[in-house]
Protein backbone atom coordinates (compact mmCIF):
# COMPACT_ATOMS: atom_id res chain seq x y z
CA UNK A 1 0.00 0.00 0.00
CA UNK A 2 1.32 3.45 -0.79
CA UNK A 3 1.23 6.28 1.73
CA UNK A 4 -1.89 7.89 0.30
CA UNK A 5 -3.74 4.59 0.53
CA UNK A 6 -2.59 4.03 4.08
CA UNK A 7 -3.69 7.52 5.07
CA UNK A 8 -7.09 6.95 3.44
CA UNK A 9 -7.64 3.78 5.49
CA UNK A 10 -6.27 5.40 8.63
CA UNK A 11 -8.77 8.26 8.35
CA UNK A 12 -11.66 5.87 7.67
CA UNK A 13 -10.88 4.06 10.91
CA UNK A 14 -11.19 7.29 12.95
CA UNK A 15 -14.31 8.29 11.00
CA UNK A 16 -15.96 4.89 11.50
CA UNK A 17 -15.49 5.14 15.28
CA UNK A 18 -17.25 8.52 15.21
CA UNK A 19 -20.08 7.51 12.88
CA UNK A 20 -20.98 4.26 14.63
CA UNK A 21 -20.91 5.77 18.12
CA UNK A 22 -22.89 8.78 16.85
CA UNK A 23 -25.51 6.45 15.39
CA UNK A 24 -25.69 4.46 18.65
CA UNK A 25 -26.17 7.61 20.72
CA UNK A 26 -28.83 8.93 18.38
CA UNK A 27 -30.93 5.84 19.20
CA UNK A 28 -31.59 7.59 22.53
CA UNK A 29 -33.48 10.37 20.75
CA UNK A 30 -36.90 10.47 22.40
CA UNK A 31 -35.96 7.75 24.91
CA UNK A 32 -33.65 9.58 27.36
CA UNK A 33 -34.30 8.94 31.07
CA UNK A 34 -34.90 12.67 31.51
CA UNK A 35 -35.41 15.41 28.95
CA UNK A 36 -32.03 17.05 29.64
CA UNK A 37 -30.20 13.77 29.06
CA UNK A 38 -32.18 13.09 25.92
CA UNK A 39 -30.93 16.42 24.61
CA UNK A 40 -27.37 15.88 25.89
CA UNK A 41 -26.97 12.44 24.29
CA UNK A 42 -28.33 13.60 20.94
CA UNK A 43 -26.14 16.74 21.08
CA UNK A 44 -23.12 14.52 21.56
CA UNK A 45 -24.34 12.23 18.78
CA UNK A 46 -24.45 15.23 16.47
CA UNK A 47 -20.86 16.15 17.33
CA UNK A 48 -19.74 12.61 16.47
CA UNK A 49 -21.61 12.55 13.18
CA UNK A 50 -20.15 15.96 12.34
CA UNK A 51 -16.65 14.67 13.03
CA UNK A 52 -17.35 11.62 10.86
CA UNK A 53 -18.54 13.87 8.05
CA UNK A 54 -15.38 16.01 8.19
CA UNK A 55 -13.23 12.90 8.13
CA UNK A 56 -15.16 11.15 5.32
CA UNK A 57 -15.01 14.34 3.27
CA UNK A 58 -11.27 14.43 3.64
CA UNK A 59 -10.87 10.69 2.97
CA UNK A 60 -12.95 11.05 -0.21
CA UNK A 61 -10.40 13.52 -1.60
CA UNK A 62 -7.64 10.93 -1.10
CA UNK A 63 -9.52 8.03 -2.68
CA UNK A 64 -8.49 6.81 -6.12
CA UNK A 65 -12.10 6.08 -6.95
CA UNK A 66 -14.65 8.82 -7.21
CA UNK A 67 -16.44 8.41 -3.90
CA UNK A 68 -18.61 10.65 -1.72
CA UNK A 69 -18.89 10.87 2.10
CA UNK A 70 -22.45 9.56 1.85
CA UNK A 71 -21.31 6.49 -0.07
CA UNK A 72 -18.69 5.80 2.58
CA UNK A 73 -21.32 5.94 5.31
CA UNK A 74 -24.27 4.28 3.61
CA UNK A 75 -22.95 1.88 0.99
CA UNK A 76 -20.22 -0.10 2.71
CA UNK A 77 -20.93 -3.49 4.30
CA UNK A 78 -19.99 -4.50 7.85
CA UNK A 79 -16.58 -5.98 6.97
CA UNK A 80 -15.56 -2.68 5.38
CA UNK A 81 -16.12 -0.80 8.64
CA UNK A 82 -12.97 -0.58 10.79
CA UNK A 83 -14.48 0.87 13.97
CA UNK A 84 -13.48 -0.54 17.35
CA UNK A 85 -15.85 -3.16 18.81
CA UNK A 86 -16.54 -0.92 21.80
CA UNK A 87 -18.47 1.73 19.87
CA UNK A 88 -20.85 -0.75 18.17
CA UNK A 89 -21.97 -2.30 21.46
CA UNK A 90 -25.72 -1.79 21.96
CA UNK A 91 -27.08 0.85 24.34
CA UNK A 92 -28.78 -1.73 26.58
CA UNK A 93 -29.53 0.72 29.42
CA UNK A 94 -28.33 4.15 30.53
CA UNK A 95 -25.47 2.62 32.56
CA UNK A 96 -24.09 0.65 29.59
CA UNK A 97 -24.39 3.72 27.37
CA UNK A 98 -22.48 5.90 29.83
CA UNK A 99 -19.81 3.28 30.57
CA UNK A 100 -19.17 2.86 26.83
CA UNK A 101 -19.08 6.63 26.42
CA UNK A 102 -16.74 7.13 29.37
CA UNK A 103 -14.19 4.58 28.14
CA UNK A 104 -14.29 6.03 24.64
CA UNK A 105 -14.29 9.76 25.55
CA UNK A 106 -11.28 9.24 27.82
CA UNK A 107 -9.48 7.60 24.88
CA UNK A 108 -10.65 10.14 22.31
CA UNK A 109 -9.46 13.15 24.30
CA UNK A 110 -5.92 11.74 24.51
CA UNK A 111 -6.09 10.71 20.87
CA UNK A 112 -7.04 14.15 19.52
CA UNK A 113 -4.58 15.91 21.84
CA UNK A 114 -1.81 13.99 20.09
CA UNK A 115 -3.29 14.02 16.60
CA UNK A 116 -3.11 17.83 16.60
CA UNK A 117 0.65 17.37 16.04
CA UNK A 118 0.04 15.39 12.84
CA UNK A 119 2.16 16.61 9.95
CA UNK A 120 -0.97 16.30 7.83
CA UNK A 121 -2.56 19.73 7.92
CA UNK A 122 -6.18 18.71 7.44
CA UNK A 123 -6.02 15.85 9.96
CA UNK A 124 -4.50 18.23 12.48
CA UNK A 125 -7.29 20.76 11.82
CA UNK A 126 -9.99 18.12 12.34
CA UNK A 127 -8.31 17.03 15.59
CA UNK A 128 -8.13 20.61 16.86
CA UNK A 129 -11.81 21.16 16.07
CA UNK A 130 -12.97 17.85 17.55
CA UNK A 131 -10.91 18.12 20.73
CA UNK A 132 -12.88 21.15 21.96
CA UNK A 133 -16.11 19.16 21.78
CA UNK A 134 -14.56 15.99 23.19
CA UNK A 135 -13.60 17.80 26.40
CA UNK A 136 -17.27 18.59 27.03
CA UNK A 137 -18.19 14.96 26.26
CA UNK A 138 -15.63 13.56 28.71
CA UNK A 139 -16.77 15.88 31.49
CA UNK A 140 -20.35 14.77 30.89
CA UNK A 141 -19.62 11.02 30.91
CA UNK A 142 -17.13 11.19 33.83
CA UNK A 143 -19.62 13.04 36.02
CA UNK A 144 -22.28 10.44 35.29
CA UNK A 145 -19.94 7.57 36.21
CA UNK A 146 -19.32 9.20 39.58
CA UNK A 147 -22.99 10.11 40.08
CA UNK A 148 -24.18 6.57 39.32
CA UNK A 149 -21.35 4.77 41.14
CA UNK A 150 -21.64 6.91 44.23
CA UNK A 151 -25.43 7.05 44.02
CA UNK A 152 -27.94 4.43 45.19
CA UNK A 153 -27.29 0.73 45.61
CA UNK A 154 -29.22 0.08 42.41
CA UNK A 155 -27.32 2.65 40.32
CA UNK A 156 -24.00 1.46 41.79
CA UNK A 157 -24.65 -2.16 40.87
CA UNK A 158 -25.84 -1.37 37.38
CA UNK A 159 -22.92 0.89 36.44
CA UNK A 160 -20.48 -1.65 37.94
CA UNK A 161 -22.00 -4.39 35.78
CA UNK A 162 -21.68 -2.21 32.67
CA UNK A 163 -18.11 -1.12 33.49
CA UNK A 164 -17.11 -4.78 34.00
CA UNK A 165 -18.88 -6.04 30.88
CA UNK A 166 -17.41 -3.46 28.49
CA UNK A 167 -13.87 -3.69 29.88
CA UNK A 168 -12.91 -6.45 27.42
CA UNK A 169 -13.45 -4.09 24.47
CA UNK A 170 -11.14 -1.33 25.74
CA UNK A 171 -7.78 -2.89 24.93
CA UNK A 172 -8.47 -2.79 21.20
CA UNK A 173 -8.39 1.02 21.29
CA UNK A 174 -4.69 0.86 22.14
CA UNK A 175 -3.51 -1.67 19.56
CA UNK A 176 -1.21 -0.16 16.97
CA UNK A 177 -2.11 -1.42 13.52
CA UNK A 178 0.80 -2.83 11.53
CA UNK A 179 -0.85 -1.60 8.34
CA UNK A 180 -0.06 2.00 9.23
CA UNK A 181 3.68 1.86 9.94
CA UNK A 182 4.39 4.37 7.21
CA UNK A 183 1.76 6.78 8.55
CA UNK A 184 3.41 6.63 11.95
CA UNK A 185 6.93 6.95 10.53
CA UNK A 186 5.95 10.08 8.64
CA UNK A 187 4.24 11.44 11.78
CA UNK A 188 0.92 11.76 9.98
CA UNK A 189 -0.79 9.53 12.52
CA UNK A 190 -0.02 8.61 16.12
CA UNK A 191 0.81 5.53 18.16
CA UNK A 192 -2.24 4.60 20.25
CA UNK A 193 -0.35 2.11 22.42
CA UNK A 194 1.55 5.06 23.89
CA UNK A 195 -1.73 6.50 25.23
CA UNK A 196 -2.71 3.51 27.34
CA UNK A 197 -0.96 4.30 30.63
CA UNK A 198 -2.40 7.85 30.76
CA UNK A 199 -5.83 6.47 29.91
CA UNK A 200 -5.62 3.84 32.66
CA UNK A 201 -4.57 6.45 35.17
CA UNK A 202 -7.56 8.67 34.33
CA UNK A 203 -10.07 5.79 34.28
CA UNK A 204 -8.76 4.54 37.65
CA UNK A 205 -9.09 7.96 39.23
CA UNK A 206 -12.72 8.37 38.13
CA UNK A 207 -13.74 4.80 39.05
CA UNK A 208 -12.15 5.21 42.47
CA UNK A 209 -14.01 8.46 43.05
CA UNK A 210 -17.18 6.67 41.95
CA UNK A 211 -16.54 3.97 44.62
CA UNK A 212 -16.44 1.38 41.83
CA UNK A 213 -14.17 -1.63 41.56
CA UNK A 214 -11.61 -1.37 38.79
CA UNK A 215 -11.95 -4.32 36.40
CA UNK A 216 -8.82 -6.42 36.11
CA UNK A 217 -9.77 -9.21 33.74
CA UNK A 218 -6.94 -9.67 31.23
CA UNK A 219 -9.27 -11.09 28.57
CA UNK A 220 -9.78 -8.79 25.63
CA UNK A 221 -11.97 -9.04 22.55
CA UNK A 222 -10.63 -7.49 19.36
CA UNK A 223 -11.24 -7.64 15.62
CA UNK A 224 -13.04 -4.43 14.69
CA UNK A 225 -9.96 -2.81 13.17
CA UNK A 226 -9.70 -5.79 10.81
CA UNK A 227 -13.37 -5.68 9.93
CA UNK A 228 -14.36 -8.64 12.12
CA UNK A 229 -17.27 -7.37 14.16
CA UNK A 230 -19.72 -8.47 16.82
CA UNK A 231 -23.21 -9.33 15.57
CA UNK A 232 -24.49 -5.95 16.74
CA UNK A 233 -22.92 -3.92 13.92
CA UNK A 234 -24.99 -5.62 11.23
CA UNK A 235 -28.27 -4.60 12.87
CA UNK A 236 -27.04 -1.04 13.32
CA UNK A 237 -26.04 -0.77 9.66
CA UNK A 238 -29.30 -2.32 8.52
CA UNK A 239 -31.20 0.47 10.20
CA UNK A 240 -28.78 3.28 9.30
CA UNK A 241 -28.40 2.29 5.65
CA UNK A 242 -31.95 1.17 4.97
CA UNK A 243 -33.01 4.22 2.98
CA UNK A 244 -30.04 4.26 0.57
CA UNK A 245 -30.26 0.49 0.11
CA UNK A 246 -33.98 0.51 -0.62
CA UNK A 247 -33.96 3.68 -2.73
CA UNK A 248 -30.45 4.02 -4.19
CA UNK A 249 -29.26 7.60 -4.71
CA UNK A 250 -32.44 9.06 -3.25
CA UNK A 251 -32.13 12.63 -2.02
CA UNK A 252 -34.45 14.95 -0.11
CA UNK B 1 -16.44 48.46 -8.31
CA UNK B 2 -17.30 46.11 -5.45
CA UNK B 3 -14.88 46.26 -2.51
CA UNK B 4 -14.37 43.79 0.33
CA UNK B 5 -15.89 46.46 2.60
CA UNK B 6 -19.15 46.26 0.59
CA UNK B 7 -19.10 42.48 0.93
CA UNK B 8 -18.61 42.59 4.72
CA UNK B 9 -21.53 45.03 4.96
CA UNK B 10 -23.75 42.69 2.93
CA UNK B 11 -22.73 39.72 5.09
CA UNK B 12 -23.99 41.65 8.13
CA UNK B 13 -27.47 40.95 6.73
CA UNK B 14 -26.99 37.17 6.68
CA UNK B 15 -28.26 35.75 9.96
CA UNK B 16 -27.57 32.48 11.70
CA UNK B 17 -30.66 30.34 11.02
CA UNK B 18 -30.69 28.98 14.59
CA UNK B 19 -30.06 32.31 16.32
CA UNK B 20 -31.64 34.77 13.87
CA UNK B 21 -30.74 37.77 16.03
CA UNK B 22 -27.05 37.25 15.21
CA UNK B 23 -25.44 37.87 11.85
CA UNK B 24 -22.75 35.46 10.72
CA UNK B 25 -20.27 38.33 11.09
CA UNK B 26 -21.31 38.91 14.75
CA UNK B 27 -20.86 35.20 15.35
CA UNK B 28 -17.32 35.28 13.98
CA UNK B 29 -17.75 32.44 11.51
CA UNK B 30 -16.79 34.54 8.47
CA UNK B 31 -13.02 34.18 8.45
CA UNK B 32 -12.03 35.88 5.24
CA UNK B 33 -13.34 37.81 2.23
CA UNK B 34 -11.23 38.08 -0.90
CA UNK B 35 -11.93 39.60 -4.27
CA UNK B 36 -9.87 38.45 -7.21
CA UNK B 37 -10.96 40.29 -10.36
CA UNK B 38 -14.58 39.20 -10.87
CA UNK B 39 -14.71 36.48 -8.21
CA UNK B 40 -15.39 36.89 -4.50
CA UNK B 41 -14.33 34.10 -2.12
CA UNK B 42 -15.91 33.98 1.33
CA UNK B 43 -14.30 31.62 3.85
CA UNK B 44 -16.42 30.38 6.75
CA UNK B 45 -15.79 28.00 9.65
CA UNK B 46 -18.33 25.88 11.60
CA UNK B 47 -19.00 26.52 15.30
CA UNK B 48 -19.25 22.78 16.09
CA UNK B 49 -18.26 19.83 13.85
CA UNK B 50 -21.86 18.77 13.44
CA UNK B 51 -23.39 22.22 13.04
CA UNK B 52 -26.42 21.51 10.82
CA UNK B 53 -26.72 25.18 9.82
CA UNK B 54 -23.61 25.30 7.65
CA UNK B 55 -25.33 24.38 4.38
CA UNK B 56 -28.10 26.92 4.94
CA UNK B 57 -25.56 29.61 5.77
CA UNK B 58 -23.61 28.83 2.60
CA UNK B 59 -26.79 29.12 0.53
CA UNK B 60 -27.74 32.38 2.24
CA UNK B 61 -24.34 33.89 1.47
CA UNK B 62 -24.64 32.93 -2.18
CA UNK B 63 -28.18 34.32 -2.39
CA UNK B 64 -27.15 37.59 -0.76
CA UNK B 65 -23.98 38.19 -2.75
CA UNK B 66 -24.80 36.79 -6.19
CA UNK B 67 -26.69 39.94 -7.34
CA UNK B 68 -23.53 41.95 -6.53
CA UNK B 69 -20.67 39.69 -7.60
CA UNK B 70 -19.86 36.11 -8.62
CA UNK B 71 -19.24 34.31 -5.32
CA UNK B 72 -17.87 31.04 -4.01
CA UNK B 73 -17.96 29.87 -0.40
CA UNK B 74 -15.12 27.90 1.14
CA UNK B 75 -15.13 26.14 4.49
CA UNK B 76 -12.10 25.82 6.77
CA UNK B 77 -11.62 24.00 10.08
CA UNK B 78 -8.40 25.60 11.26
CA UNK B 79 -7.96 27.68 13.29
CA UNK B 80 -10.93 26.18 15.10
CA UNK B 81 -13.79 28.55 15.93
CA UNK B 82 -13.88 30.00 19.43
CA UNK B 83 -16.49 32.16 21.18
CA UNK B 84 -13.72 34.77 21.55
CA UNK B 85 -14.47 35.68 17.94
CA UNK B 86 -17.99 36.78 18.75
CA UNK B 87 -18.27 40.57 18.47
CA UNK B 88 -19.22 42.78 21.44
CA UNK B 89 -22.20 43.91 19.42
CA UNK B 90 -23.16 40.26 18.94
CA UNK B 91 -23.02 39.61 22.69
CA UNK B 92 -25.25 42.62 23.33
CA UNK B 93 -27.78 41.42 20.75
CA UNK B 94 -27.81 37.94 22.30
CA UNK B 95 -28.54 39.31 25.77
CA UNK B 96 -31.39 41.46 24.48
CA UNK B 97 -32.78 38.39 22.67
CA UNK B 98 -32.85 36.41 25.96
CA UNK B 99 -29.74 34.26 25.48
CA UNK B 100 -26.89 34.75 27.94
CA UNK B 101 -23.69 35.47 25.98
CA UNK B 102 -20.50 33.45 26.62
CA UNK B 103 -18.60 34.31 29.79
CA UNK B 104 -14.82 34.26 29.60
CA UNK B 105 -14.52 30.89 31.23
CA UNK B 106 -14.57 27.35 29.89
CA UNK B 107 -16.62 25.14 32.16
CA UNK B 108 -15.09 21.79 31.33
CA UNK B 109 -11.78 21.29 33.09
CA UNK B 110 -12.86 20.25 36.57
CA UNK B 111 -15.44 17.60 37.37
CA UNK B 112 -18.41 18.82 39.36
CA UNK B 113 -16.78 22.23 39.48
CA UNK B 114 -19.08 25.10 40.33
CA UNK B 115 -20.57 25.99 36.94
CA UNK B 116 -19.66 29.36 35.47
CA UNK B 117 -21.73 32.21 36.94
CA UNK B 118 -24.04 33.32 34.16
CA UNK B 119 -26.19 36.39 34.84
CA UNK B 120 -29.86 36.01 33.92
CA UNK B 121 -30.53 37.82 30.61
CA UNK B 122 -34.00 38.84 31.85
CA UNK B 123 -33.44 40.22 35.37
CA UNK B 124 -29.63 40.30 35.48
CA UNK B 125 -29.50 38.32 38.75
CA UNK B 126 -26.27 36.39 39.39
CA UNK B 127 -28.28 33.74 41.23
CA UNK B 128 -28.74 31.22 38.42
CA UNK B 129 -28.23 27.47 38.09
CA UNK B 130 -27.11 25.20 35.30
CA UNK B 131 -29.77 22.65 34.37
CA UNK B 132 -27.76 20.87 31.66
CA UNK B 133 -24.45 21.35 29.91
CA UNK B 134 -26.23 20.60 26.62
CA UNK B 135 -29.08 22.79 25.40
CA UNK B 136 -31.32 23.29 22.39
CA UNK B 137 -28.35 23.47 20.00
CA UNK B 138 -24.76 22.23 20.24
CA UNK B 139 -23.50 25.71 21.14
CA UNK B 140 -25.82 26.32 24.10
CA UNK B 141 -26.25 25.11 27.70
CA UNK B 142 -29.52 25.18 29.61
CA UNK B 143 -29.82 27.44 32.69
CA UNK B 144 -32.50 28.71 35.02
CA UNK B 145 -32.67 31.90 37.07
CA UNK B 146 -33.33 31.30 40.79
CA UNK B 147 -34.50 34.89 41.19
CA UNK B 148 -37.12 35.37 38.44
CA UNK B 149 -37.38 31.59 37.69
CA UNK B 150 -36.97 32.21 33.96
CA UNK B 151 -35.34 29.28 32.12
CA UNK B 152 -32.83 30.52 29.56
CA UNK B 153 -30.14 29.44 27.11
CA UNK B 154 -26.47 30.17 27.72
CA UNK B 155 -24.20 30.42 24.70
CA UNK B 156 -21.38 28.37 26.17
CA UNK B 157 -17.76 29.38 26.00
CA UNK B 158 -15.71 27.33 23.53
CA UNK B 159 -11.93 27.67 23.46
Amino acid sequence: MNTKNQLYNYILEIADDSLILGQRLSEWCGHGPILEEDIALTNIALDFIGQANNLYEYAATLSENKITPDQLAFLRVDNDFKNALLVEQPNRDFAYTLARQFYFDAFRKLFFEKLIDSKDEQLSAIAEKSLKETKYHLKHSSEWIIRLGDGTEESHNRIQTAIDFLWKYTNELFEDNQAYTEILDLELGISVSALKSTWLEYVHSILTEATLTIPNSPFSQTGGRKGIHTEHLGYLLAEMQYMQRAYPNSTW
Amino acid sequence: MVTTKNIWESLEKVSDPEIPVLSIVDLGIVRNVEIDKELCTVTITPTYSGCPAMHTIEQEILTTLSPIIKTEVKSTLSPAWTTDWMSENGKKKLREYGIAPPENEVDKSVLFAKPTIVPCPKCNSQDTKMISQFGSTACKAHYQCNHCLEPFDYFKCLR
